[in-house]
């Protein structure tokens, strides 16, 4: 699984951004998103996307953390969100791998993209595999409460104003060990 | 007096005799106040830290008077005891922590204070822009109350930071001198 992590002030400018890959289940952390790397603008693209379903979700939700509230389906992505009382979104994208292709390999790489959106939802339980599984939709939770806490910290330095990019190397750091942590 | 009978004075006055404050009030405050220095000296650190000391100094020329109420301390004997009771007293009783007292000269005139915690220093991450790190001393108004306080007891001391891990250093550490005793001296003559 691939993830592609950005925080939006609330005025929608992007302040964070991360993309990494799982650690669970052997992965090495290292995201590799189905784009060639040219495209990898196309992760914004899906995030920001997405922003109109946080906006219409987020007063009919009494909780922080809207579990995952929109999908992609030609990049099989998913988008999580965690919204913050002072209106920051927190925003992940998961795409689950490309399955190793053993029936497909002739087709292309088109074909890949329209057959993983039936795969992912197969058997597997583990948090690589399924993004709307109920350990991923927990899972994502611990993470974003994790950057939750760190956040609140950064956004406390008296060097650091509203809306600002988030430039700390320590808050990068930590959003890292808790991806590797939880995701 | 030893170094353990002063941290049990401060433990003592801390626990009896302190109004506590919350702690981010205290940290929050501080920040803000550096944070507006740099920007109103267009982030000349230098500056930005003479002007820190500059309150500091001020800060501790009034703070002697309330230090010595609280904890009703007489005279110290010589800058080593000196040394111990504004660690374990003083840093005790205002900032509740007790910063070890270390690497004295060899003429008992020059130490330093290594601060485990800094309560001012919480959450801070210093700018950037690839000078604080190089320039800025975020507590150095800590220098300025030692000097201002000192000074009414007749201490003329120098204390600047030589390390602090908001820098990325290990330590936060602060290097305090002793400059002279001052004598009493007779007003100049007016004729």
């Amino acid at each position: 699984m691939s993830y592609y992590f950005t925080i939006l002030s609330p005025t929608d400018t992007p302040i964070f951004n991360i993309a990494f890959g799982t650690s669970k289940s052997g992965g090495d952390g290292i995201a590799r998103f189905r784009f060639p790397d040219t495209a990898q603008y196309m992760n914004q693209f899906i995030i920001h996307s997405s922003l109109d379903i946080v906006e219409e979700t987020q007063w009919t939700n009494g909780g922080m953390y809207l579990k995952h509230i929109d999908t992609y389906p030609p990049a099989a992505a998913y988008i999580s969100a965690f919204l913050t009382p002072s209106g920051a979104r927190f925003l992940l994208l998961h795409q689950p791998p490309q399955l190793p292709a053993s029936n497909s390999s002739s087709l292309g790489a088109s074909s890949l993209l329209g057959a993983s959106g039936s795969t992912t939802r197969a058997s597997s339980s583990s948090i690589a595999a399924n993004p709307t599984s109920p350990q991923t939709e927990e899972a994502v939770r611990q993470f974003m409460n994790e950057i939750y806490e760190s956040y609140v910290k950064t956004a406390m330095s008296p060097f650091y104003k509203q809306g600002m990019e988030i430039r700390s190397p320590v808050f990068r750091t930590k959003v890292t060990a808790a991806g590797k942590k939880w995701l | 007096m030893s170094a353990t009978k002063a941290s049990r004075i401060g433990e003592e006055i801390w626990k009896t005799r302190i109004d506590k404050v919350n702690a981010e009030l205290v940290t929050l405050t501080y920040g803000t106040i550096v944070a507006q220095l740099c920007q109103d000296y267009d982030s000349n650190y230098q500056d930005v830290n003479k002007q820190l000391d500059k309150m500091g100094y001020n800060i501790g020329m009034r703070l002697i008077e309330d230090f010595l109420a609280k904890s009703g301390v007489g005279r110290c004997a010589n800058f080593r005891e000196t040394a111990d009771m504004i660690a374990k007293v003083g840093f005790k009783i205002f900032l509740n922590v007790a910063p070890t007292v270390t690497n004295w000269s060899s003429d008992n005139n020059q130490f330093s204070l290594i601060f485990d915690e800094n309560p001012l220093a919480d959450f801070v991450e210093l700018p950037d822009d690839g000078r604080a790190q190089d320039e800025l001393w975020f507590s150095n108004i800590l220098c300025g109350v030692l000097r201002g306080s000192l000074e009414m007891v007749q201490m003329q001391i120098e204390a600047h930071f030589v390390s602090d891990v908001l820098r990325g250093d290990d330590t936060t550490e602060m290097r305090v001198s002793l400059v002279r005793y001052i004598e009493d001296e007779m007003p100049p003559e007016e004729e």
